[in-house]
């Protein structure tokens, strides 16, 4: 008995003490974070989190690998215990939420007829599933059986709809698809996402330069859920009431419907349900990623920037706004014209974006104010230039800057933002054909002018602005006179102009960008009398700073006064210096300002978190000007099942009225409930391939 | 060696320490879902069993047997291969990293598994010397993972097939182990 209790003790201290001995020498630091984690865990090592017991996943979400949530079975409440030991505010933890990405189902042709095991994965290892779509849902519901908290079910269309009430993020669904589509992620991870060619996209998402998921908010206003559609758009798109009523709509360009009707209306539905989302007072709340302690610095408050700022503060992270103009909105504030986009409108879109928690200071110029130097000394670990394109391009007429009543367009339409007095001739000419050339046009008609001509130096159909725009003009009583090229200008002795000289144009070979080249006919001269002349050709950036010696600034590179950015990551020559919008290239559309800006917030917060900043290989680059890039297969020739429906009007204040003549009030109107529900319904919500027909209801 | 030869193919395939002694339970229905744990969990108890083979024989000759302490046998070999494993887990932690990240996580879950007692004490009841006694504790957790990985690959496949509920996962799980317990039981009497 003493033996048997002597080597007991013997073997119990022999081992203790070698574990001591060997816990000090071979001591590894590990994050003492770790065990107080794994303390918080539900200790059950059921492996559910995907990690090999709790250990594994203290561990990961320390690294930061896993995210707070990831113990399914301590849910919520283990969640907020982690969050503090990891410097979360409880209960701000990013929410992971599975969404399908396939609107195929029941509609998606089939190859062959599968008749086997009723298993996704088991219908995948066959010639990858009998759809004929590569990407697209089997419809056998492996993710359905998956799904351990009854998150997903099969819907009445043949593909899964999840329940975001009671999904918890656990990822065994998108682990049980074989086709990736169930995606798993959190409201940052999607804003982080870039079309990719192996994406399920339509056309109209595909060519949307702010990826807006177009079908997705169109099938939201069909089921009348007005606020979700909203907040599908504010998932790409801060600015949705103001891109509801400029936009010049390249999706609609590219809408499946139109190779058997007409493109179905789809800014008029932006418009409509984001206007019901502010004028019902519906509310709506924006996720906000928890704090990432970085301050980035955004350098004029127009679209990119606003977009930037939304998307950058969405992320985590601090920002504030440097504006030199009095408000907000930069050029579609002080360029577009009232009567286009109500001030109190855009006003209302900037509001939702301050409101989460967007710093603003207004009144201050970068290069006299401040510069790069004291926003790096103010603690700002990024700055973003979005400074727009405020200078006017010269229309190399002789003494086009001494002749009185010469004006350049931006000068001329900001003094009509900033409601200064803004006199104007009876006889007005405007140079250009772009949507700036018809915000004049139609401004100088609402300020009193009797006689209102737009000289272009090519043909009207070659003109650059939205379609709808050469329309209004020519209801407003604008003369158009193409094929010209001014030479001169004519004034009286005291410098004021009183006409300029024309040369008629012919059209010539076609040049780089396909149009027939315009050349001057000798002899053609043409005199026309005029009180003012506006230039409208085309602006650059004010990037003079750049050019100061012995500044931080001066080590940007520009080209043509834009500043040359990287195209995918929008960052400049000096890593912590990024730049989007029109001062990062040639001045485009506010949609491509907006997604510039969400770019460049990628950008920003990948070089802020140490990612990788160049984005993959199979980023989709569609060309949405010249409509080419889209994903092969995706363009069709014809389609079948459509039935000629046509598409709603736009209502407009009556042509020739006296609010539509002699006052700024908004000219195009909002669609009624009735109408938009009408327009959604055309919508095919189409998807890479497959689509619904009109007869799509009754197939069910 | 003869006899070494026939001690493995015994202790592999005929006495198969799962399939027919049915020890080890827990780890073979746990880890057995996917393949790449299963084969992590294999190499933990070929590393863990060999070692625990040889300290409990030693153990055994040097001390129980000569005090005849063989009544303590069982306490003294769970305290001594439960310190064991520990040790073993902080040594690779530090000195041999990589072998830490594939085997480390499974150690802690086999400290003093049914299996791992189990061959110890096999070792001493079947009165083996030192080489047979490396030899079975070699061979056992062989057979082991030859069951262990065996089991994952079907376990693989039944995921995708059609299970009626009531029947999923465990339930289903112990019904494949009561057939692969069946096929092995054709080894008996070759030896």
């Amino acid at each position: 008995m003493l033996e048997a209790l002597l080597l007991m003790m013997g073997l119990g201290a022999v081992s203790g003490t070698l574990l001591g001995i060997a816990s000090k020498v071979f001591y590894v630091w590990e994050d003492p974070r770790i065990a107080e984690v794994a303390n918080c865990l539900a200790g059950a090592n059921c492996g559910g989190c995907g990690y090999t017991g709790c250990d594994a996943c203290a561990a990961a979400i320390v690294e930061g690998k896993a995210p707070i949530t990831a113990c399914i079975v301590g849910g919520a409440a283990s969640a907020e215990k982690v969050a503090p030991i990891m410097g979360m505010e409880v209960g701000a933890a990013e929410p992971l939420i599975s969404e399908n990405t396939c609107t195929g189902g029941f509609r998606a042709p089939e190859k062959y007829h599968y008749m086997g095991v009723k298993d996704c994965r088991a219908a995948a290892l066959l010639y990858a599933g009998a759809k004929e779509c590569a990407v697209g849902c089997l419809g056998f519901g492996s993710c359905v059986k998956a799904c351990l908290f009854g998150a997903l079910k099969m819907g009445p269309e043949g593909i899964p709809v999840v329940d975001a009430e009671k999904c918890v993020g656990c990822g065994a669904c998108e682990r049980a698809c074989p086709k990736g589509i169930m995606q798993v992620r959190t409201p940052s991870e999607r804003i982080l996402h870039f079309n990719l060619v192996t994406d399920r996209l339509a056309p109209c998402r595909q060519t949307c330069p702010a990826e807006i998921n177009i079908p997705k908010y169109i099938q939201h206003i069909k089921n009348k859920e007005y606020d979700k559609a909203y907040l599908t758009i504010m998932e790409r798109n801060p600015l949705p009431l103001s891109t509801g009523r400029v936009c010049p709509h390249p999706c609609e360009s590219a809408c499946r419907r139109a190779l058997g009707d007409e493109p179905v209306s789809i800014n008029q539905l932006k418009r409509f349900c984001s206007d019901w989302v502010f004028n019902e007072g519906a509310q709506v709340k924006i996720p906000v990623a928890p704090d990432t302690g970085y301050k980035v610095a955004i350098v004029g408050g127009g679209p990119s920037g606003l977009s930037a700022a939304y998307f950058l503060r969405r992320l985590g992270h601090q920002v504030k706004i440097f504006e030199w103009m009095p408000k907000l909105g930069g050029m579609i504030y002080y360029g577009i014209p009232e009567y286009r986009l109500p001030k109190k409108i855009l006003d209302q879109d900037i509001k939702r974006i301050l409101d989460l928690g967007v710093e603003v200071k207004t009144g201050v110029k970068f290069g006299v104010d401040f510069d790069l130097e004291s926003l790096v000394g103010g603690g700002f670990d990024a700055v973003l230039f979005s400074i727009g394109a405020w200078n006017h391009a010269s229309a190399r007429i002789p003494d086009e800057d001494k002749v009185k009543g010469v004006i350049p367009a931006t000068i001329y339409l900001r003094r009509q933002g900033l409601g200064e007095p803004n006199p104007i001739g009876k006889r007005v000419g405007v140079i250009g054909g772009g949507n700036v050339a018809m915000d004049a046009l139609r401004t100088s008609v609402r300020l009193g002018a009797e006689k209102v001509y737009c000289l272009y130096r090519r043909e009207v159909k070659d003109m650059p602005a939205n379609k709808v725009e050469i329309e209004a003009c020519h209801h407003e009583g604008i003369e158009f006179i193409p094929l010209c090229t001014p030479t001169k200008f004519i004034t009286d002795d005291e410098g004021n102009l009183t006409g300029i000289e024309y040369l008629k144009n012919e059209l010539g070979e076609p040049d780089a960008s396909g149009r027939r080249k315009p050349v001057p006919v000798k002899g053609s001269e043409t005199v026309l009398p005029l009180d003012n002349f506006i230039l409208a050709i085309g602006q650059t950036t004010d990037s003079a700073f750049a050019e100061q010696e012995g500044t931080a600034a001066s080590r940007l590179e520009t080209f043509k006064g834009s500043i040359v950015v990287n195209p995918d990551t929008h960052q400049t020559a000096i890593p912590y210096v990024f730049s989007s919008g029109d001062s990062a290239g040639p001045p485009g559309l506010l949609v491509a300002a907006i997604g510039a800006g969400r770019r460049a917030a990628r950008g920003i917060h990948k070089y802020l978190m140490g990612e990788e900043m160049a984005f993959p290989e199979t980023r989709l680059r569609v060309d949405s000007r010249r409509m080419k890039g889209h994903i092969p297969g995706t363009i069709f020739d014809r389609i079948e099942g459509i039935e000629k429906k046509g598409r709603i009007g736009q209502p407009e204040l009556e042509p020739g009225s006296y609010e539509r003549q002699h006052t700024f009030a908004e000219v195009d109107l909002t669609v009624t409930e009735e109408e938009a529900l009408k327009e959604a319904n055309r919508c095919m919500r189409c998807c890479l391939t497959c689509y619904n027909k009109d007869d799509f209801v009754q197939q069910q | 060696m003869g006899d070494y030869i026939l001690l493995a193919i015994s202790a592999i395939l005929v006495n198969n320490i799962l399939l027919i002694q049915y020890l080890g339970n827990c780890p073979f229905l746990g880890t057995s879902k996917k393949m790449d744990t299963a084969v992590g969990m294999a190499m933990a108890v070929v590393f863990v069993l060999t070692m625990a083979g040889i300290v409990t024989w030693i153990l055994e000759t040097v001390f129980l047997k000569p005090l005849g302490l063989e009544y303590i046998r069982t306490i003294v070999f769970i305290l001594v291969i439960a310190a064991l494993v520990q040790f073993v887990e902080l040594f690779l932690k530090k000195s041999i990293p990589a072998l830490y990240a594939g085997l480390g996580i499974f150690l802690p879950l086999i400290t003093t598994n049914c299996a791992v007692m189990g061959v110890c004490l096999i070792n001493i009841k079947e009165e083996y010397n030192f080489l047979e006694m490396l030899v079975s504790s070699l061979a056992y957790p062989a057979g082991f993972g030859l069951a262990l990985i065996l089991f994952a690959g079907i376990r693989e496949r039944i995921i995708i097939g059609r299970v009626p509920t009531a029947m999923q996962d465990t339930a289903i799980g112990l019904v494949t182990a009561g057939f692969m317990s069946l096929s092995f039981l054709g080894f008996k009497g070759m030896i």
